[in-house]
């Protein structure tokens, strides 16, 4: 129904669009702005992250043009509506960039919705700023990540949950949503488990479906798989819904932070902002960025996000940071190149590296991804997190996991010789396939 | 600033000077003040080592404190205190005799910072301490860690302790507790067996993990015994296990019912397909955020009461959207119910887009009252609070609505609309009235069902999507038209989803509970209790 109806209106604005170009010629040669496109959900269920996200673009975007713009042109954001849709997605990026000649887009937030945009992309030959901790597997040259790749999220989250601070955690529940993310992921840590010497017992993987409230069976499970002797941990790749009803859960089953700690990779201080966290004081979260660093640049980027969206209570989060260090390095790669034209700008990206808020300094990798810090936060009875451990430098985002058969002999480097997104090292042939 | 600290100690010392008695109090100041100069969390943890070495009772208080979060120094003078917030302020509390000794703003003081490990460490330094308490809630509770985390040292402390016990529940705990650190102790053989019947006759999960534990690090007669007791303690939890999905499955079915209940009336009674009922669940969560932002703003004394002020609120607020719908658009819609099914489904796009717009997109927080919140056990089953009441709510909510309909002239006007409109309308029943009316009731349903999961869920703009497909599954399953078989099917259907999930998963669970309804459709199209009349054949 909404699909025929968009249908008609895109051919009717299509129409308008081509008569107008065809009228509008000579002012738009006179064009002064640099449009930058935005592609977030603003209504459906993923609004409740993305409308954040949509915002956050917005202040960047201000904050620059109140610098002076870009090459001496203002920019304009072109804001759309994929509406949690996903083929909407790839329709609304089309729009973007056939229609609105937009330089740039910084959007998406599920997998799945960054799938359904990678062809658009590849065929129209712009470029997708993503912003979101992902499953890894994929390298395109279009897109450049600058959310954390499992290397930079999972993997030392579950080295410090094994050293001694993190409590020398011996069984694993891995509890997660049943799609794309949570599976790769599960995958990679299962396989890293496994080579750190885990027994296939001491690991219990879980799933449950989209928004699920009713956790009362999974936490009794994993309580009675916590009783074995050993101490257990949870690894949460719960999507953001259904972790508000789960933590409740387990503050009501009296299950505590210090005897079974929960490391969710998807909760952030948004998804905390609706509960009430006294019960959850210890659980911890994997992320490149919490609100509470206590650094000038943070501190400045929370009050002008603060001005900006006129509410004092509104958190921070860690794919408003990816955003933060993406939007720069575009804007430093096209002061680079001279240019907005994709081409240049793709090539120049590579090796640009921009302060990031926890106060060091980010690179875009030839891979596409970039590098950042990794902090172990633990939930505080005021809904933020406190660091408690620290990668002690920056970790390089690594697209193609190392520990999943398919995909450890595979690497991305797209500079001029090889511009290959998955070469084969073994084969030395450019096209080998991940895991997903 | 090292030189007011410096002051500070000084005056501290010197007031303890003052009162010879008092001079163990004077070291443990002493010792309390390195927390403002502790930099890590391990400088921290040697602070509170060091204050459990004192053996002294009265560092019970600061180190409760930490562990709570509510230790700050206070940046001036670097002084160590406990402190309440209550308002904008934080009420300054002595830290060992607790009495109050000033106000400070937020950014007056810094919270000393604890982790998981140094929680531990706190737990189990207080363990030993509040052994002698004089409240039996925490020697209950030191019992419960001093067998949690088991050392051979604690044997002649909690020797001393059961002793001197007064209270027999305590003094088991106590005996338990001392136990399990016999285990880890290098005692005798004989003493081991004698500890592991009396952990294998406590027979619960931290039972059988310690015994886990010391079947894999011992072997002979112990490993033996070990064993045995293991296998003991399995087979009674899985009777409880199966207790517990019962439990769990009438817990889920109580949910179900709430959310369908309100569906069971404009679905189920009139026949309209209303894809707009999430939507007034929602309305319902929402009205409860709004009364809790207001008590906690202007009230905050009547925190508890906030859901029982909620209800007439929620069932208000949503029965005249409701009824607003009803007049609006669905009654130009009776008798076509493809057209009512998109329309209800636009009506549910607009309200959740209203909802968005005015309280934004982010979940809203709903706290739980304090009679919601925890559980308490019943032998190896442990009931949550909100989950009973819960279920408690959904079965006082079918009760009140089976008595409107059956034994109030409204319900019988209601009723006899159902059967036969005109005839009805013939009777000089003012069926568009009873329509209307009757929608508004359902919604209004829908709305107090939205106060009770607010209390499980998220409250965000898409908390009703979340019910809609499980509402009519209800209703279908139970018979359109019977609000007993709304009840037998929530019920059921709670049930079979929570027998199915632990060996299934709770992906393939609901498949496979999506299928077998299925299949009862196709034999019995009307639902477990089908009504019968003229109007099932209109």
């Amino acid at each position: 129904m909404r699909g025929s109806f968009s249908t008609i209106t895109k051919m009717l604005s299509a129409g308008a669009v081509t008569a107008g170009l065809l009228m509008s010629v000579p002012a738009r040669a006179a064009d002064d702005t640099i449009k930058v496109g935005i592609l977030h959900s603003l209504s459906g269920t993923m609004a409740i992250s993305e409308t954040t996200l949509k915002d956050a673009m917005l202040m960047l975007i201000e904050e620059q043009n109140a610098k002076g713009g870009l090459l001496g042109k203002k920019l304009e954001a072109v804001v759309v509506d994929p509406a949690s849709n996903w083929p909407l997605f790839a329709e609304k990026a089309r729009e973007l960039i056939s229609k609105d000649k937009v330089a740039a887009v910084f959007g998406c937030w599920t997998s799945v919705s960054r799938k359904s945009v990678l062809p658009v992309f590849s065929e129209l030959n712009n470029i997708l700023f993503y912003p979101v901790q992902y499953e890894g597997e994929e390298s395109e040259r279009n897109v450049f990540y600058t959310g954390a790749a499992p290397n930079q999220q999972a993997i030392p989250a579950v080295d410090y949950l094994m050293s001694e601070d993190g409590g020398s955690v011996k069984r694993w529940v891995l509890e997660g949503t049943d799609y794309v993310y949570p599976r790769t992921t599960n995958k990679i840590l299962e396989a890293y488990l496994k080579a750190k010497g885990v027994a296939a017992e001491d690991i219990m993987v879980n799933y449950t479906p989209f928004g699920f409230s009713d956790w009362q069976t999974e936490v009794s499970a994993i309580k009675k798989f916590g009783s074995a002797g050993k101490k257990t941990a949870v690894v949460s790749t719960v999507n953001g819904d259904a972790n508000v009803p789960f933590y409740k859960e387990l503050g009501n089953q009296g299950i505590k932070a210090e005897d079974i700690p929960v490391m969710a990779f998807s909760v952030g201080e948004e998804e905390l902002a609706g509960l009430d966290t006294a019960p959850l004081v210890g659980h911890l979260a994997a992320w490149n960025y919490f609100q509470s660093i206590d650094t000038p640049e943070n501190a400045k980027f929370i009050a002008d996000w603060h001005k900006f969206i006129k509410n004092d209570k509104r958190t921070t989060n860690d794919p408003m940071e990816a955003h933060y260090v993406g939007f720069n390095m575009w804007v430093k790669a096209v002061e680079k190149a001279g240019t907005t034209d994709p081409d240049k700008v793709i090539d120049a990206v590579i090796g640009v590296s921009v302060p990031n808020l926890t106060g060091g300094y980010s690179t875009m990798m030839p891979n596409h991804h970039i590098t950042k810090p990794v902090l172990i936060g633990e939930i505080q009875a005021d809904g933020q997190f406190e660091t408690v451990s620290q990668t002690p430098g920056l970790v390089m985002g690594d697209e193609w996991s190392d520990y999943l058969s398919d995909s450890k002999d595979l690497i991305s480097d797209w500079r001029a010789p090889l511009s290959c997104g998955n070469f084969n090292v073994a084969t030395g042939k450019c096209g080998g396939k991940g895991t997903n | 600033m090292i030189f007011t600290r410096t002051i500070g100690l000084t005056l501290l010392l010197l007031l303890g000077m003052l009162s010879p008695s008092n001079a163990a109090e004077a070291d443990l100041r002493a010792i309390i003040a390195k927390f403002a100069t502790a930099s890590n969390f391990s400088a921290t943890e040697a602070v509170v080592r060091e204050l459990a070495a004192t053996g002294d009772t009265a560092v019970e208080r600061p180190l409760g404190a930490l562990a709570e979060g509510d230790l700050y120094v206070r940046k001036a003078d670097s002084l160590v205190f406990i402190g309440k917030e209550g308002g904008g302020s934080v009420a300054l509390l002595d830290p060992l005799s607790g009495e109050k000794s000033g106000d400070a703003a937020k950014s007056e003081i810094t919270k000393i910072k604890v982790n998981n490990t140094l929680r531990r460490a706190i737990r189990d330094a207080l363990g030993t301490l509040t052994l002698g308490a004089k409240d039996p809630a925490a020697r209950i509770a030191a019992a419960d860690t001093m067998f949690k985390t088991p050392d051979a040292t604690n044997i002649d402390p909690l020797d001393a302790a059961i002793a001197s016990e007064s209270v027999a529940s305590v003094k088991a705990l106590l005996e338990q507790a001392r136990a399990a650190s016999v285990l880890v102790s290098d005692r005798p053989e004989a003493d081991k067996l004698a500890a592991i019947a009396l952990i294998g006759a406590r027979g619960d999960r931290n039972a059988l993990s310690l015994l886990t534990a010391v079947e894999a690090n011992s072997e002979g007669a112990v490993k033996d015994a070990a064993t045995a007791a293991i296998a003991s303690i399995n087979s009674t939890l899985a009777l409880w296990d199966a207790g517990q999905n019962i439990w769990y499955g009438i817990s889920l079915g109580s949910v179900l019912l709430l959310a369908a209940i309100g569906l069971a009336i404009t679905f189920g009674v009139m026949g309209v397909i209303n894809m707009a009922h999430g939507e007034m669940v929602m309305l319902g969560a929402y009205t409860t955020f709004v009364v809790q932002e207001v008590i906690r703003n202007s009230f905050p004394g009547l925190f508890d009461w906030s859901l029982v002020i909620a209800l007439p609120l929620a069932f208000s607020v949503a029965a005249l959207v409701g009824l607003v719908i009803e007049r609006g658009v669905i009654r130009f819609l009776y008798g076509r119910p493809l057209e009512t099914l998109l329309a209800t489904w636009g009506v549910s796009l607009i309200l959740q887009q209203a909802v968005r717009t005015i309280f934004g997109p982010t979940n809203q927080e709903v706290g739980n009252p304090s009679w919601m919140s925890g559980s308490f056990d019943i032998g190896q089953l442990a009931v949550t609070w909100n989950r009973l009441w819960i279920l408690v709510f959904a079965l006082g909510v079918f009760a009140v609505l089976l008595y409107v309909m059956k034994r109030t002239p409204w319900g019988l006007q209601m009723r006899a609309v159902t059967a036969n409109r005109r005839m009805a309308a013939s009777m000089g029943i003012r069926t568009p009235w009873v329509d209307a009316l009757t929608f508004a009731l359902g919604s209004g349903i829908a709305g107090i069902a939205g106060v009770a999961l607010s209390q499980i869920d998220n409250v965000s703009p898409n908390l009703g999507r979340g019910y809609i497909i499980d509402s009519f599954m209800v209703v279908v399953f139970g018979g359109v038209g019977n609000l007993w078989g709304t009840l037998v099917g929530a019920f059921s259907l709670g049930i079979v989803n929570k027998f199915l999930e632990p060996y299934a998963g709770a992906v393939l669970g609901k498949i496979v509970v999506l299928v077998l309804i299925i299949l009862f459709i196709q034999k019995r199209p009307r639902g477990l209790f089908a009504l019968k009349g003229r109007s099932v054949e209109a």
